[in-house]
């Protein structure tokens, strides 16, 4: 062959390529599109007035501020369930390990209902929260509770197969060699699991954002306070406002994508400073 | 030979007649379908409703007849009819979300609601009170629940018909006041929503929020529902307060034009809701704590309604289009409560053109 026109060692990447963008195209674009095609009928006016008004910015504040916090405390005890069930055995590691995915399975509707009876005045938890002045259900830590709640195995599932790759013995070879405990883990276990962790935080962050059918139930749902954009979007659509909501979900799938991008950038750095792709 | 030809020819005649006749029987006495798509609280009353219509029908027809029903948000089930649900009847909260059917794809025409006796609306309802037993916060009427330290509950009036009955009820109580005027009007309505601590998004979720979850003070809400409430939930822990003045709510039902036309189905989805009017279903509808039309009926159900001054919407806010313009639409005086001086902000010069380009 004197054309050496590069082969590559695996066939078929023409074929899969396309296969990949047609079937992304159909799945995802095409659903999408249709969304900034519905809105692209308004006028600069209309949307404005549509994505713009205070009720509709305090839903924005709320739903993209309760779900980056709740992303970010699964990080924090995503990470230490997985090094729990993954670093030590225990009786029962098993159920733990199944009772992570939980969330995935129930029907958000039924976590809505289930956390509300438990946080609200007379539940389980509220009778003994409520007292002391904190209200759960019915405001936004309401909101936030619900998003922790369906984010966790999200965090959990991307971190644990990484810490099972994770040989402890890099940190008795990081001992051996002089290291403090808090030197081992902050030079060797945690760069190493950074980028499972920011992956974790994009997919929890994602769910968080696009979440309805458990907040609504704990929300309280009271305009300017505990509105989540959601709720805007359905709010719209009920009085037959189909180009508004459309342009609510417009700017929210602007933002989630924006967000998402900044994620995807900070992991592939954070890859490529340890060297290691997940 | 002849006799043979002749006894084959009239096999055939005879098992083609018997054919037809089957098949005519069959197109007759066949098994109709009918989808009535309803809102949240009239669950129990058309199941009562439809067995009594079925009988009826089979009856005076011979045909059987099964009814499905559907329930939800009223504003909600109208959209998903208008979606393309085939709903051979519509049995919704209020005239707008009826509305919606002919303003959305022209399904039904604009004079619906004059097809069928009462502005088609065969049995009515009105905006009543639920409170805790003993009525620890002293509820009597409209004025009590914009007071400081009561809790309020109602539905959100941008996704719940109900909810709309209800403001409007406190808007007209207000005007009907001495001195009454849309100042003060606005300024209880406000107080009101500024004691509602849980907006849901339709009645039954309000009324699940009050009595499960024990949130709040008061419930506002439909007649029946709370009348349900109380008999299903236990009388011993809620009772119903009926305010002096309150509106006259009328759910009303309309056949479904292009759904019938293209199923066929024109004559029993007729005969369903004129049945609604008969001396059966008006009593069934008081039975289900609906005030019934009929003076009959609503004769015998009297004793378990409280007296109340209703008005009408058209009385006070000249229709449903009216009140959705002024109140419920996006930035209406709904949306005011909660934004104040949110109408007078002029959207920015520079923004709209960038944002628009998304």
């Amino acid at each position: 062959m004197s054309h050496s026109k590069t082969h590559r060692v695996l066939p078929g990447f023409g074929l899969s390529l396309g296969f990949t963008l047609a079937y992304l195209s159909l799945i995802v674009l095409v659903p999408v599109s249709a969304v900034f095609i519905k809105t692209a009928g308004m006028t600069a006016e209309q949307f404005w007035t549509a994505v713009a008004s205070p009720r509709v910015v305090a839903s924005y504040k709320l739903t993209f501020g309760a779900a980056l916090l709740a992303a970010a405390i699964n990080c924090v005890f995503g990470l230490l369930l997985a090094w729990g069930i993954t670093r030590y055995t225990f009786p029962g590691r098993k159920l733990v390990d199944a009772l992570i995915d939980l969330p995935f399975a129930l029907p958000t509707a039924v976590a809505g209902i289930a956390l509300t009876a438990i946080y609200a005045k007379n539940g389980w938890l509220g009778q003994f929260l409520e007292p002391l002045g904190i209200k759960i259900a019915f405001g936004p830590p309401g909101v936030l509770v619900a998003l922790v709640f369906i984010g966790l195995p999200f965090v959990v599932r991307t971190v644990q197969p990484v810490l099972e790759d994770l040989d402890a013995e890099f940190e008795e070879a990081a001992a051996s060699l002089g290291a403090t405990r808090w030197q081992a883990v902050t030079r060797i276990v945690f760069p190493t699991l950074l980028p499972a962790l920011l992956t974790g935080f994009a997919l929890a962050f994602a769910r968080a954002v696009g979440e309805y059918g458990s907040v609504i139930f704990i929300a309280g749902n009271i305009p300017m306070v505990s509105e989540i954009t959601p709720l805007m979007i359905i709010t719209k659509l009920e009085q037959y406002d189909y180009q508004g909501a459309t342009a609510i979900a417009s700017v929210m799938l602007v933002i989630s994508f924006l967000l998402l991008l900044t994620v995807n950038g900070l992991q592939s750095w954070a890859a490529k400073r340890t060297g290691r792709t997940y | 030979m002849s006799f043979k030809t002749l006894s084959r020819r009239s096999a055939i005649a005879l098992g083609l007649t018997a054919g037809f006749a089957g098949l005519a029987s069959a197109a007759f006495a066949a098994e109709v379908t009918l989808l009535n798509v309803s809102y949240d609280p009239t669950r129990e009353l058309y199941q009562q409703f439809n067995a009594a219509f079925a009988k009826h029908w089979k009856a005076q027809s011979g045909d059987d007849v099964t009814i499905k029903q559907s329930h939800g948000g009223s504003g909600k089930q109208a959209r998903a009819v208008i979606d393309g649900l085939e709903a051979d009847v519509v049995t919704l909260a209020l005239a707008g979300d009826v509305d919606q059917l002919h303003k959305n794809g022209g399904l039904i025409p604009a004079d619906w609601n004059k097809r069928l006796k009462d502005n088609s609306a065969p049995y009515t309802s009105t905006i009543v009170f639920l409170v805790r037993k003993g009525n620890p916060k002293a509820i009597k009427d409209w004025a009590d629940l914009g007071r400081d330290g009561v809790e309020v509950v109602t539905p959100n009036p941008k996704t719940s018909g109900g909810a709309r009955w209800n403001y409007l009820a406190a808007w007209g109580y207000a005007l009907k006041q001495d001195g009454g005027n849309e100042a003060k009007a606005k300024e209880l309505v406000g107080k009101i929503y500024k004691n509602t601590k849980v907006l849901d998004s339709g009645a039954r979720g309000s009324l699940t929020t009050f009595t499960e979850r024990a949130i709040g003070d008061v419930l506002i809400s439909w007649e029946n529902e709370a009348y349900l409430a109380t008999k299903e939930l236990g009388p011993d822990k809620f009772e119903i307060v009926t305010p002096t003045v309150s509106i006259l709510a009328e759910p009303s039902v309309a056949v479904v034009d292009k759904v019938v036309d293209k199923r066929g189905t024109r004559k029993v989805a007729e005969a369903y809701l004129n049945y609604l009017y008969s001396d059966e279903g008006q009593d069934l509808a008081g039975k289900n704590y609906y005030r019934p039309r009929d003076a009959k009926a609503a004769e015998k159900y009297k004793a378990q309604f409280s007296a109340v001054k209703l008005f009408t919407i058209d009385d006070v806010f000249g229709g449903w289009s009216k009140a959705t313009e002024v109140h419920f639409k996006d930035g209406g005086i709904f949306d005011q409560i909660y934004t104040p001086g949110a109408k007078t902000e002029a959207p920015k010069a520079d923004a709209p053109k960038e944002a628009a380009k998304k």
